[in-house]
């Protein structure tokens, strides 16, 4: 899919994410040795929009599927659609038994969920497996014969393979350790807050409306916020929504007022909120 | 397996796996193939991101990425021997460092470490013959009093005013420890040159935080260790649910079993049980706060609070020679980890005529003032050295409260060959309650997560 780790930067950045050397790496590795990619790091740096930009690049359907605390094998890899198998059986009145199983446990009536969906077929796919840490225990086994093997295996139809490797990304904010044997199977990628500068261009391709020196105060202030002891520290996302606000409203520079006004934007926890204040001169809020 | 480099590659990233091992980073076979496939897919020539794509196939948490750096720095240098050219004097040097400090140049702070190691930091009978000692290079160079200097040109070339003007100190105190580690990675690159790379993987990398020792952490290690208190509590946190709910019996939930029963054809097959409403055990922690052990029990106290809601009550207190009661400190203290030894010490009673710990005062006192908190339901936990200072252990208040609790463990931060030698107590206690050897975050969160009661 790729050439190389510039081909995977600059093919990234042309449909808007732009990617640290670290990812633009690691998507490539992903890439080149087949081998599924697990991203972690904090709420709101772009994990699940690298799964939805690799796809756009890639021109493959992206498949999500997205895990919550009881998510389990008839919602995450195939179900037999009853309702439809019971009409099946009341409409071949005359059949007999052995014909009308054969037919019943047929594709027709298998109902794909994400997982089967993404290993079956010609098409390219990149299946995202969002927020994994919030699936139980049991998911993760059902995941290691998926991503391990790309097959899965139907009782009924047999053991299903994937003719063509889907791109796999497993994303995690680490509220639950995963289990070593998911990891080992995975590449690992740490999404970390990006430095100043690569900030300083997701600033200016996703808020173009704001000025050169603005958007250099803007990141800076992040980044200081960032090196303080703080509950939830603000995130890409916030840097790019603080940086709408202030464009909202019409501000030139930053200067106190405005810096008071707007840190809730940035900062969602009311301690934060009153330490950042101090530490920043602000008069009390 | 062939890389484009031939065995010499493969040698250096088998040894170099071997000395992440020794740092407790499990790394499997499989692993290392990948990684020797993402050498050759990446080939040799950038170093970064070299470091990147064996970051990815070698590592599974980010925890494991600080004694990742500084093991692929000694096993994949930057460069070889000295610089090119050799230092022209040390006004020269701070001259170059404050200009690159003040224009923020990574790559230019990085050859200036190298540079100052080089002109610096040797030592023996002719300079280097001996070593190179990172402290004798800062030492020299005292880059901390350029901090005036830089703040002075950077404000002078305009590159800060109005509002983040207030930011530009700590930015130019972040970007002087940086060069400080790039001067300690260096020195260390020299030294591994001199002395065999594996010697200094080994012994001079820093372990992770969760398994650094809780008596030997400095105060950096401590504050690092606090901002894993909460991930570590959601770990925990997940693992009790896990346990409790493999425990749950109860009667059957229809309306679940019903739904489940669809599958088969309405025949009820598979009985789904109802979950048990959790019964929350009842916490009672006791806490050795003295000056020995203190890092220990600010880190536990931080944790257990983190988990409050995992229990119906937790209490706890802190003691040197007297008890005091402190999770209302506590309950205030998560917003400011920092300051809680302090407040503790300021606000709570805990030292009575001496400032050293005695044990058997202070359960003596727990038993007396404070026996109704602990109750059929509650465990107890002591976190403390057991070193009374030579003072009586005072086993009956042990042996009341072991009675009236429904489990009490001791986690003892000192290594188990060290129990009992010099004033420790800690065998006599041991033998009335159940004592763990408590070293490390590691051992902790393993003993918490088997320990907690569900």
């Amino acid at each position: 899919m790729f050439t190389s780790v510039d081909d995977v930067s600059a093919r990234l950045a042309e449909t808007g994410y732009l990617a640290s050397p670290a990812v633009a790496t690691t998507v490539f590795l992903a890439d080149r040795l087949g081998k599924p990619l697990l991203v972690e790091g904090p709420a709101g740096v772009g994990k699940t929009e690298l799964a939805k930009a690799v796809a756009e690049v890639a021109e493959a359907r992206l498949v999500r599927l997205q895990c919550y605390e009881g998510v389990d094998e008839s919602r995450a890899l195939y179900e037999w659609n009853h309702a439809k198998q019971l009409l099946r059986i009341s409409a071949g009145r005359d059949e007999t038994w052995d014909e009308t199983r054969t037919d019943i446990f047929s594709e027709e009536f298998l109902l794909t969920r994400p997982l089967l969906t993404a290993i079956r077929g010609d098409d390219p796919k990149v299946l995202l497996i969002d927020e994994t840490d919030k699936a139980d225990v049991e998911v993760e086994g059902l995941l290691l014969e998926v991503l391990s093997d790309f097959q899965v295996t139907v009782p009924e139809l047999g053991t299903i393979s994937a003719t063509r490797r889907p791109f796999v990304v497993l994303t995690s904010n680490a509220s639950r350790e995963l289990s070593e044997a998911l990891r080992r199977r995975c590449l690992f990628l740490h999404i970390g807050f990006p430095d100043e500068e690569l900030e300083r261009r997701i600033v200016r391709l996703k808020v173009p409306g704001l000025d050169e020196a603005l958007t250099r105060s803007v990141v800076r202030v992040v980044g200081a916020l960032r090196a303080m002891d703080l509950r939830k520290l603000p995130s890409v996302a916030e840097t790019i929504d603080w940086a709408r606000t202030l464009l909202a409203l019409g501000a030139g520079t930053l200067d106190e007022t405005v810096v008071r006004d707007t840190l809730g934007v940035l900062l969602k926890h009311q301690d934060d909120v009153l330490k950042a204040a101090a530490k920043l001169d602000l008069d009390a809020l | 397996m062939t890389t484009p480099a031939g065995a010499g590659v493969t040698e250096r990233l088998t040894s170099f796996v071997a000395a992440l091992r020794a740092h407790g980073v499990r790394i499997g076979t499989g692993e290392t193939v990948d990684a020797a496939q993402a050498v050759e897919a990446l080939g040799l020539a950038d170093r970064e991101l070299l470091r990147e794509g064996l970051a990815a196939t070698l590592l599974h948490g980010p925890g494991q990425r600080t004694v990742f750096d500084p093991v692929f720095d000694l096993y994949f240098p930057r460069g070889v021997g000295g610089p090119e050219q050799r230092t022209a004097g040390r006004e020269d040097l701070r001259h170059r460092l404050a200009d690159a400090l003040t224009a923020d140049d990574r790559a230019m702070l990085a050859r200036l470490a190298v540079e100052a190691v080089d002109g610096f930091g040797g030592y023996g009978s002719s300079p280097g013959s001996d070593g190179w000692s990172s402290y004798q290079t800062l030492e020299r160079l005292r880059p901390q009093t350029l901090f005036a200097r830089v703040r002075d040109n950077v404000r002078g070339q305009g590159g800060s005013s109005g509002f983040t003007d207030r930011l530009l100190e700590d930015e130019i105190r972040r970007r002087i420890d940086a060069f400080r580690a790039l001067v300690a990675a260096e020195a260390r690159r020299r030294v591994a040159e001199r002395r065999g790379r594996d010697e200094i993987a080994r012994r001079a990398v820093a372990p992770t935080a969760d398994r650094l020792d809780f008596l030997f952490a400095g105060k950096a290690q401590l504050a690092e260790l606090r901002r894993t208190v909460s991930p570590l509590a959601r770990k925990l946190a997940t693992r009790l649910a896990a346990r409790r709910r493999r425990a749950s019996r109860g009667s059957i939930d229809l309306r679940r079993t019903l739904r489940g029963s669809l599958s088969t054809g309405g025949v009820p097959m598979r009985p789904v049980l109802r979950r048990r409403r959790p019964v929350r055990p009842e916490l009672v922690l006791l806490c050795d706060v003295s000056g020995s052990v203190s890092g220990f029990s600010d880190f536990t106290m931080l944790l257990v609070q983190a988990l409050h809601d995992q229990f119906s009550k937790v209490r706890v207190f802190a003691f040197v020679n007297r008890i005091d009661e402190v999770t209302q400190l506590l309950e205030h203290g998560t917003a400011d980890p920092e300051g809680l030894g302090a407040r503790i010490e300021a606000e709570a009673t805990l030292t009575g005529y001496h400032g050293s710990s005695d044990y058997g005062m202070a359960l003596g006192e727990f038993a007396e003032r404070y026996g109704d908190a602990v109750g059929p339901r509650t465990t107890v936990f002591v976190l403390g050295d057991a070193r009374t200072n030579m003072n009586d252990p005072n086993l009956p208040a042990v042996r009341q409260i072991a009675g009236q609790a429904r489990r009490v463990y001791w986690l003892n931060p000192e290594q188990r060959s060290r129990w009992g030698t010099g004033d420790s107590a800690a065998p006599d206690y041991a033998e009335l309650v159940e004592m763990h050897e408590c070293r490390t975050a590691r051992q902790l969160s393993a003993l918490v997560a088997r320990l907690l009661p569900v």
